[in-house]
């Protein structure tokens, strides 16, 4: 399991962004009610930061061409995205998040 | 059970039959498509595409999936010449004849050309697929690229020449790239961009020839001055797509006549993105070419189609009015643009500088026409949010 944050740290409302060295890829967090989603920051079209985009329900608009991606199935809802991105299951310990380092490995895009 | 016909399969097309599917279309519905291949989605032509870095497979509009949910008829690399609204016939390029109930008109615009200059082998718009390949193929040998039209296609080819390690100058008419659009001080931003990355500016000028006999020498302009180019992309706009229309009782006006609803003049004919010019609240006319009209309008056209089929009265349903968007990729810079703003509107900056990634509005009397943006998509978000807001309730 790899550390991410507290959960003190995610403000309902809002995608917090994780890019560390020691994470394959930049991952997003966001907090819904009392449930933690992980999926992966970069948008499936190009290369947007989906964590610079807006958070609606459980949905993030990515900021540069308004797909909008479901944190809970990775699913985009209209072009210019066609693929889905990554979901990553998190466990929460003691207020802290955790996500499976399986999950998150880096993977070969998918075109 | 009633046959609807999409004239068009580019984006627009495409979105409206998967939207008169979602809103409950069961009755056949055929697809009219130009182009003998797949739909696909043209941003990419000018970026990925020209850099070899997409193909055809990457840019594809549909799947195996979503055909077969779309349960449509393709007639792919056939044209609708004309349509009768009496019959309510459509004729196509190959002889046919189909009877439709409903149309929907997404036959999008072309790329206007050079007029009165020779037709040479290294002189390309940039619109399709096979557009793109071919330029492609050019760009992938040695030479200058002369890049006519400073606008967005404009930029993207020179950005895209540039990276392919090409000479390139942009022939703008203007002083400056997009100032009728967007102003001296956005334009004044976009010349740096051009010129920081070693691309040539020659403004205030128009092409008045070309030089050359099968491929392309030089460009003449209207200074007396010629310009040594190997390859010519012209970005100077498109043309409608209506020339089938005529006779048809569908009423043409630089596009295809819509009101609010995407409704032509006939009965049951709709239309949607490039090709239609749209009427938004205080009768303002608007035909936008912009990848988010074409992914949108589309909805309003297919739900104010299927009432009317319904004989219900479209205006219940909501209008096609909104807040428009358009981004462009130029070298490593991303633009983003909300808004209609007039070029004499005051730029603000909100944040960043002009020198480097920024927000600023535009604001005419106080109120905010638009939002402009280069390397700031979070804030840029923010502001184009509260100005859809506004926009709403105008």
């Amino acid at each position: 399991m790899i550390q991410l944050c507290s959960v003190e740290e995610l403000t309902p409302g809002t995608v917090t962004r994780i890019a560390r060295p020691d994470l394959p890829a930049p991952l997003a967090l966001v907090k819904v009610g009392d449930r933690v989603f992980c999926i992966d920051d970069t948008c499936s079209h190009e290369t947007a930061s989906l964590s610079d985009g807006w958070l609606d329900g459980h949905e993030v608009e990515c900021p540069l061409h308004e797909s909008r991606f479901d944190v809970r199935t990775g699913r985009p809802d209209c072009p210019p995205a066609r693929r889905s991105i990554r979901t990553h299951a998190v466990q929460l310990v003691d207020g802290i998040v955790y996500v499976e380092e399986s999950s998150v490995a880096a993977e070969e895009p998918a075109r | 059970m009633s046959t609807i016909a999409v004239v068009g399969v580019g984006l627009a097309g495409v979105r409206a039959g998967e939207a008169l599917r979602a809103q409950g279309h069961d009755g056949r519905l055929v697809m009219i498509g130009e182009e003998a291949v797949e739909p696909y989605d043209r941003p990419p032509l000018s970026k990925q595409v020209l850099l070899g870095t997409y193909e055809a497979c990457d840019i594809a509009l549909t799947d195996t999936a979503s055909r077969a949910e779309l349960d449509a008829e393709w007639l792919l690399g056939t044209r609708a010449t004309a349509f009768d609204p009496v019959t309510r016939h459509l004729t196509l390029s190959d002889g046919q004849s189909l009877h439709a109930e409903g149309v929907v008109i997404a036959t999008g615009a072309r790329a206007r050309t050079l007029s009165g200059v020779p037709e040479l082998d290294s002189v390309h718009t940039l619109r399709t697929l096979d557009d793109a390949r071919r330029l492609r193929d050019d760009l992938s040998r040695p030479g200058r690229v002369a890049v006519v039209g400073g606008g967005f296609i404009g930029a993207e080819v020179a950005s895209a020449a540039r990276a392919l390690g090409h000479e390139v100058t942009i022939v703008e008419f203007e002083q400056m790239p997009l100032l009728r659009q967007l102003g001296s001080a956005a334009a004044g931003v976009l010349r740096r961009l051009h010129t920081d990355h070693g691309v040539a500016l020659v403004t205030g000028v128009s092409v008045t020839g070309l030089v050359g006999r099968d491929r392309v020498q030089a460009v003449s302009l209207s200074d007396g001055r010629s310009l040594p180019a190997d390859v010519v992309v012209v970005g100077i706009g498109a043309v409608p797509n209506t020339e089938w229309l005529a006779g048809s009782g569908v009423a043409l006006d630089n596009g295809v006549l819509t009101d609010e609803w995407c409704r032509t003049t006939v009965p049951g004919v709709v239309a949607a993105g490039d090709v239609a010019a749209y009427r938004c609240r205080g009768g303002r006319r608007l035909r936008i070419e912009h990848w988010t009209n074409a992914r949108d309008m589309p909805a309003t056209a297919a739900r104010s189609l299927l009432a009317t089929l319904r004989g219900e009265d479209p205006v219940e349903q909501p209008a096609h009015d909104p807040l428009p968007y358009v981004w462009s990729d130029q070298y490593d810079s991303h633009l983003q643009i909300a808004g209609r703003p007039d070029a004499d509107d005051a730029l603000e900056l909100v944040s960043g500088s002009f020198d480097s990634g920024f927000v600023a509005v535009y604001r005419r009397d106080g109120a905010v026409t638009g939002v402009l943006a280069v390397d700031s998509p979070k804030e840029f978000g923010r502001l184009r949010r509260e100005l859809r807001g506004t926009w709403a309730t105008r």
